[in-house]
């Protein structure tokens, strides 16, 4: 890699600080894609801002009806936590899906949210789940969050603290993940308020990264069950073709995994 | 260049690595502690699988100064003197490598998983070895082997699950 320059922020001030200093500081997560891409040569950053020591983007709570979930809560701290299990245990789900155990050891919520990886699992889930992505500088609807493949709304040197997921729904993501990597082929996120609101969110499948499935979304809402999607065919013109997949098989395997996912639910 | 001071396999350890120097090439290169393979050097194939803090991870993955203050263990370190680590043990006893390449990293997957879930299970073993490849595909054995050692580190046998052959 790149020479550059390493500084661990024990704080979250600390780490604006750094960052400001540095021409082009990058700030380190888990470093599940960032490590390999520096190890590429594909990114240039002259610091690596380490979030590692913030220990306030670690935890796991409850904050008025929505569960908040540090940036910094590793894929297998969400799989594990009790309070996820209780409130949303189809997002604990997800987070044991994600890659295989070491990268679910390092790999954060936080990290993923913002690389915004157009076959990454947490995408789907907060944008089916109204989710709320808090930075140190303003506070992100979901929808506004995710702009295009690889590309948020954060501003240069902005930094998540915490997403925020509203507790009164349920939701169950399914994914087909690739054999190798485990990143979603199609992952789909289906997520039921209590007052009977559906929303679908799909991942690996699209273009233009994670979008909200609304097709679906509208057959689901006059009947949410896997068999109302039997005769439903989503457009593959704007989906992603590459060697794993066609976008026809993909357009199929959208459909496979929301009925998967509202058969889910339906217990 | 950043000072760094953690523990490798219960010893102190202080050096002064360079910033961009990844964690499997500190611990094989600056500390001589070869049992840590490095297989594909993309974090694919689970042959460099450390435990840092008690959590399995991939030393290929990481940076040396990420280290700093953390306990790590090696596959060197997982024998008590000349006591293998059951897993070890089970390994030798049922044929678990061939070429061996792959080893060190199956073994300390194996020893972290059964830390958490101590199961005879073929599709839970499974399911934990995603991380880790044996390109002489000796999965059969390899599977075997982590049952034996879940079997002598106290796991229940469950009902209906033969040995994998």
């Amino acid at each position: 890699m790149y020479d550059l320059t390493y500084k661990k922020a024990k704080s979250c001030d600390a780490a604006r600080e750094l960052l400001a200093a540095a021409d082009d500081g990058k700030l380190l997560a888990g470093g599940m894609t960032l490590v390999p891409t520096l190890k590429q040569r594909l990114a240039a950053p002259d610091m690596l801002v380490d979030l590692d020591g913030v220990d306030d983007f670690k935890t796991i709570m409850l904050c008025d009806n929505n569960l908040q979930i540090g940036a910094m809560a590793t894929h297998a701290a969400v799989a594990d936590s009790e309070l996820v299990h209780t409130h949303l245990p189809g997002v604990a789900a997800l987070a044991g899906q994600i890659g295989d155990p070491h990268v679910r050891n390092r790999g954060t919520v936080g990290g993923s949210v913002a690389n915004n990886d157009p076959a990454a699992c947490y995408p789907a889930a907060l944008l089916a789940t109204n989710a709320r992505i808090h930075t140190d500088q303003q506070i992100f609807a979901a929808k506004d969050f995710f702009v295009g493949m690889f590309e948020t709304a954060l501003d240069t040197n902005e930094i998540i603290t915490a997403i925020h997921i509203p507790i009164d729904q349920k939701c169950a993501y399914v994914k087909c993940p690739n054999p190798a990597s485990r990143y979603a082929l199609a992952g789909v996120c289906v997520a039921r308020r209590h007052d009977g609101n559906v929303q679908v969110a799909v991942t690996g499948a699209g273009q233009d990264g994670v979008f909200r499935a609304d097709e679906i979304e509208a057959v689901l809402a006059e009947n949410f069950a896997p068999d109302a999607l039997d005769a439903m065919s989503i457009d593959p013109d704007l989906l992603l073709s590459d060697m794993h997949a066609n976008a026809e098989f993909r357009a199929h395997l959208v459909v496979q995994m929301a009925k998967q996912a509202v058969a889910k639910l339906q217990d | 260049m950043t000072v760094v001071n953690l523990v490798v396999n219960e010893t102190p350890v202080t050096a002064d690595v360079e910033d961009t120097m990844l964690l499997g090439v500190f611990l094989r290169e600056s500390l001589k502690l070869t049992g840590t393979h490095v297989g594909c050097d993309t974090s694919q194939c689970g042959a460099c699988v450390i435990h840092f803090n008690d959590m399995a991870v991939k030393a290929c993955t990481m940076l040396a100064v990420q280290a700093d203050g953390a306990q790590i263990t090696t596959i060197e370190g997982l024998a008590a003197g000349d006591k293998l680590h059951p897993v070890q043990q089970a390994f030798i006893d049922n044929h678990g490598l061939q070429c061996g390449y792959c080893t060190p990293g199956m073994i300390m997957t194996a020893v972290d998983f059964l830390a958490q879930n101590l199961t005879t299970d073929i599709d839970e073993i499974s399911t934990a070895l995603e991380g880790n490849i044996c390109r002489c595909t000796g999965y059969n054995n390899i599977i075997k082997s982590i049952q034996q050692a879940a079997r002598v580190m106290g796991a229940d046998e469950i009902a209906d699950e033969a040995d994998y052959v």
